[in-house]
């Protein structure tokens, strides 16, 4: 669309050398909840309370965290399908806050989403090329040669055959249509897309398939992705860099190989400590170590004071409780929220 | 507030003795108004007590359907069941309905994917477990089975079990849900415990908690376990025999570690290598299986795996004409597949391995 | 839950004080908008031929010279304290509750009505019962037994019920069984409480011929929610604990299928006991309805305005009720 976006599809440069493309400071959000017999305010799900981060162009930013922990609704705040209620967002340096529909339009050409579900994200009644067709109509993009070439280049280009155009959703199975839910997304050439669990409502044989054509348009396009996801091995597959959220607040965020290889919040190392490998020895081997944590994740209507994971952690001392551990870089690119991080000898 | 576990050693037991369940040639079949779909189409299998069976597998490749079956639960006319199923000697299919149901909940439970869903939305937790408790045990009084409740609730790991009884399913997270199904699915002692999803509707750290808890109360019953899942990892964690289906069909059967170690079947290399791992080396391209699943009305000629299979052409055209059967490829560790098995060993060895 | 009571019922109440301004605004408001005078209003109470000063009094008396916020206010007032009017000589009396006063008839609206609510109530609640009970049975056995010989029949029977109005089978029981076969013929109201037997024997024409229509509604409606809730998960739960297939239907089935089906039989129920005014008249039944259709038919504007706020009051009552209910049946309501 822009030179600048041809221009950022070679590799990346460092983060620190340019403004990046999108920068989230402070955002939050918090649903009210009524109560009484006025229905007045009594309290707030705080499903997003305060996060900071940045993406940089063309690369991809890995969200991961267990259901209830505001991945999904910070994803809608960003792509603005929903308002925050605090904090800044930032696109190119624009703020798009508080946007309304009509100044917001333009920049929906930019940021586009994919969604989990391929089956209820396609409106049944209208073909693929219709659906995929759609964001030209909307914006009112004129393309060379017509809707219906571009359209069937954008088939073609999501690994989709151009004679599907006059088919139904339904015709199709949960891997094509989620296919066609990218060819839309990628119609009017976004700089960014936000995809939020775009692999995991499908059968394993078929995640490959898509994760790898999520790939090769971000190379191809020069897309920026932000990918949520509640798959550790998933988003460790996708992304340049990953954060972890816990109760609407990022834990730890680091460059991907720093954080696996070396993941200092004790959440991150509990999730990665529990995803289940195919390897059955591994649960054998006497002296493995599994973090097993108890108990369930606590309300984010009222979150546990100071560090909103002390309740699960085994490492929790009384200044977990009073303080709240602020994000900070204990190493190049890896920034973590906790009194007493994982610090692993020799690995720095 | 978290403790550090040592999952204990398999006894590595070989199994002896008379199978408690034992599935031969199982097929269930459905009338359909777009034809017969054949969601299970010839599946054996034994199963030891205390043992646990994993069978894996894709949507739409027939696994819950098996499941369902063994469960006497396909009662529409539609659905056309033959074969065999024998438990503890006793021979299911041929058995009338009403004995298959006092079997239900007896002898054979059952755990579904979606606890939320699973429990009735408008009867208490504690009303739901005392309900199957009072199925099988008519003579128990309310109270009784009120203080069993409680005693499973508690021995699954819900905190403060006489209190929580009482609460309906809405009011419990996701991971009590799945406990508490498993309380009810434990209330008269089952020898049979099918898990058919289990952990896919939770998250992570409790998908954790209930596999190890599945793991515990097989111990103490010594009940036999059939998980289904889509997941390797899951079965991995759990299963001492893996069952691989496609299309309706067993393409692999064997002890888990050889069929993790030393995978006879081209679809299983699939699986394998389609699925980004953490305790491997990050790669830098998964390698998906090509096309789709197929669908079971038009099951592909021959080997159902074979418009997908890489290796389809090293078969001189046999894996589109014949069915292949099972054959034991190692001890105890079998396979439908029409490349030789020296061919399948040099491919995994060279191509297949490296990769992994 | 408490809470939830109690919005409830204010909600209830606020809506009938929202109902009771409007019906006084059409037929107060309106008239007035349409330009008729208070002059003219008050000259249907005086008789032929009045002289100026007459409707002047009668205008006063009445209070048809007032702000229309002062009737009403006059008006809500009556609910409560009851009022009087000072009405030729004599000044008469309406009683607690007030619901107005016909001056065409000299009575008073409340009692009227009263004579009739049995009736009324009489008719609803027996015709009520009946379609639930054929209905909801014909539902259920038809969901489970989805295009079998009794569903495909049971739903044909419903269609032609659906089709059918009232007056149409009300009059074709009525000339089968009154008179051509007369097994139930001179039918009167009776008192439930003089002679239970004839109560019911004489209205079970009317129950049948407004059931026909509800029950074909009811038996699709059943069918529909109890095929939904069969192929709910928790069902399979319940077969997999080994429950019975008859408890599996009613206790796990039915159970959640008829929630949808309550709400809608509260506002039924409601409707009808604001007079089923076909029904009535088709049986010579002097109920709600047929006080309605009188009403109209002599332009007396409050016993109109008295009869639109009792139906009114039902259908707000029936549906306060079902809100209960409801919260009653779902603990998910209940609990939130």
């Amino acid at each position: 669309m822009t030179d600048t976006q041809a221009a950022a599809i070679p590799s990346p440069a460092p983060a620190s050398d340019r403004e990046p493309l999108l920068r989230v400071t402070g955002l939050t959000r918090h649903f009210p909840i009524r109560g009484g017999l006025l229905r007045r305010q009594t309290g707030a799900v705080r499903a997003v309370d305060g996060i900071d981060f940045t993406v940089n162009a063309g690369e991809t930013l890995g969200v991961v965290g267990e259901s209830g922990c505001g991945k999904s609704t910070m994803g809608r705040l960003i792509t603005r399908l929903d308002e925050p209620t605090g904090g800044k967002i930032e696109f190119e340096g624009t703020d798009i806050t508080h946007l309304g529909v009509g100044a917001m339009r333009p920049l929906r050409r930019d940021i586009q989403m994919i969604f989990q579900d391929p089956y209820s994200s396609l409106n049944p009644r209208h073909t693929v090329g219709t659906i995929v067709g759609a964001p030209f109509r909307l914006q009112k993009v004129a393309t060379e040669g017509g809707t219906k070439k571009a359209v069937q280049e954008l088939l073609e280009l999501c690994g989709l055959s151009p004679e599907h155009y006059n088919r139904y959703p339904h015709e199709f199975s949960g891997g094509q249509r989620q296919r066609i839910g990218i060819a839309r997304a990628l119609a009017l050439k976004p700089k960014m897309v936000v995809a939020d669990e775009p692999v995991s409502a499908l059968d394993v044989s078929i995640q490959a398939q898509v994760v790898n054509l999520l790939d090769d348009l971000q190379r191809e396009l020069g897309l920026t992705y932000l990918i949520i996801a509640h798959d550790l091995s998933v988003v460790r597959h996708v992304s340049d860099r990953v954060a972890v959220m816990y109760l609407g607040k990022i834990v730890e965020i680091a460059d991907r190989d720093s954080l696996y290889a070396n993941p200092m919040h004790p959440y991150t190392n509990a999730l990665m400590s529990a995803v289940p490998v195919p390897d059955p020895r591994r649960r054998q081997r006497a002296g493995r170590e599994r973090i097993l944590l108890k108990g369930d994740v606590p309300s984010p209507i009222n979150p546990p004071s100071g560090c909103r994971f002390r309740t699960r952690c085994w490492k929790a001392q009384d200044v977990c409780a009073s303080q709240e551990p602020p994000l900070t870089a204990l190493k190049t690119g890896h920034q973590v929220a906790c009194h007493f991080p994982e610090q692993r000898e020799g690995n720095d | 507030m978290t403790e550090l576990q040592k999952t204990p050693a398999d006894t590595g037991q070989t199994p002896s003795g008379d199978p408690f369940l034992s599935v031969r040639d199982l097929r269930i079949h459905f009338d359909t108004d777009d034809g017969l779909v054949r969601s299970v189409d010839g599946v054996s299998f034994d199963l030891h007590k205390g043992r646990t069976l994993g069978i894996v597998g894709e949507s739409g490749s027939g696994k819950s359907v098996t499941s369902l079956g063994i469960m006497g639960l396909h009662r529409s006319k539609r659905a056309r069941i033959s074969g065999e199923i024998r438990l503890n000697g006793e021979e299911l299919i041929a058995a009338g309905p009403e004995r298959v149901r006092q079997l239900r909940g007896r002898e054979l439970a059952m755990i579904f994917q979606d606890p939320l869903t699973a429990m009735h939305p408008y009867y208490t937790v504690g009303a739901q477990i005392i309900e199957a408790y009072r199925v099988h045990h008519p003579e128990a009084s309310k109270k009784q089975a009120r203080a069993r409740a409680i005693e499973m609730l508690d021995r699954v790991g819900i905190p403060q079990p006489d209190r929580r009884v009482d609460d309906y399913p809405h009011q419990f997270s996701g991971g009590m849900r799945q406990r508490a199904m498993i309380a009810m699915a434990l209330v008269n002692d089952p020898s049979l415990l099918i898990a058919d999803e289990p952990t896919t509707a939770l998250d992570v750290t409790v998908q954790a908690q209930i596999l190890d808890l599945i793991r515990d109360l097989q111990e103490e019953f010594g009940s036999a376990v059939i998980i289904i899942t889509h997941d390797l990892g899951v079965v991995a964690e759990l299963a001492d025999d893996i069952l691989v289906m496609y299309g309706g069909k067993c393409i692999e059967r064997g002890p888990a570690e050889t069929l993790f170690d030393a995978p006879e079947h081209p679809y299983t290399w699939g699986l394998l290598g389609s699925m980004p791992r953490l305790d491997r080396e990050l790669q830098d391209r998964l390698v998906p299986v090509k096309g789709t699943p197929p669908s079971l009305i038009n099951v592909p000629s021959g080997c159902a795996f074979h418009p997908r299979c890489p290796y389809a052409d090293l078969t001189g055209g046999r894996s589109s004409s014949e069915v292949p059967v099972l054959v034991e490829a190692a001890p105890g560790h079998h396979a439908a597949c029409h490349l030789p098995a020296a061919e399948r060993h040099r491919i995994f060895a060279e191509e297949i391995a490296p990769r992994l | 839950m408490f809470a939830y009571i109690i919005r409830r019922i204010f909600a209830a109440v606020v809506l009938l004080l929202v109902v009771s301004a409007v019906t006084f605004a059409i037929f107060f408001l309106l008239p007035r908008i349409a330009g008729e005078t208070a002059d003219q209003l008050a000259t249907q109470y005086v008789g032929k031929n009045p002289s100026p000063e007459a409707i002047a009094a009668v205008k006063q008396n009445l209070g048809f010279d007032q702000p229309l916020y002062t009737q009403y206010w006059n008006f809500l007032k009556g609910l409560v304290s009851g009022a009087e009017y000072k009405f030729g000589p004599d000044p008469v009396t309406c009683h607690v509750p007030c619901f107005g006063y016909s001056f065409k008839n000299h009575l008073e609206v409340w009692p009227e009505l009263t004579k009739r609510i049995p009736i009324t109530l009489s008719l609803a609640i027996g015709a009520a019962v009946c379609w639930l009970v054929s209905g909801v049975t014909t539902g259920v056995i038809s969901a489970l037994k989805p295009r079998s010989i009794f569903d495909r029949l049971a739903m044909g029977i419903a269609l032609t019920g659906v089709s059918l109005p009232v007056f149409f089978t009300g009059a074709l029981l009525l000339t089968l069984f009154s008179y051509q076969w007369p097994i139930l013929d001179n039918l009167q109201y009776v008192d439930f409480t003089d002679d239970p037997l004839m109560w019911a024997r004489n209205l079970i024409l009317p129950w049948i011929s407004l059931a026909f229509l509800y029950s074909a509604l009811y038996a699709r409606l059943t069918r529909a929610g109890m095929l939904e809730t069969m192929s709910e998960d928790y069902i399979r739960t319940a077969r997999a604990k080994g429950l019975v297939e008859r408890k599996v239907v009613t206790r796990h089935g039915l159970r959640a299928a008829l929630t949808p089906i309550v709400t809608i039989f509260g506002m039924d129920l409601g409707l009808l006991l604001g007079g089923a005014l076909i029904t009535e008249q088709v049986f010579s039944l002097q109920g709600v309805g047929a006080f309605a259709v009188q009403a109209i038919a002599d332009n007396d504007l409050p016993k109109i305005l008295g009869v639109t706020l009792l139906a009114a009051f039902f259908i707000v009552a029936c549906n306060l009720v079902v809100d209960l209910l409801y919260a009653l049946v779902d603990p998910r309501v209940r609990l939130s």
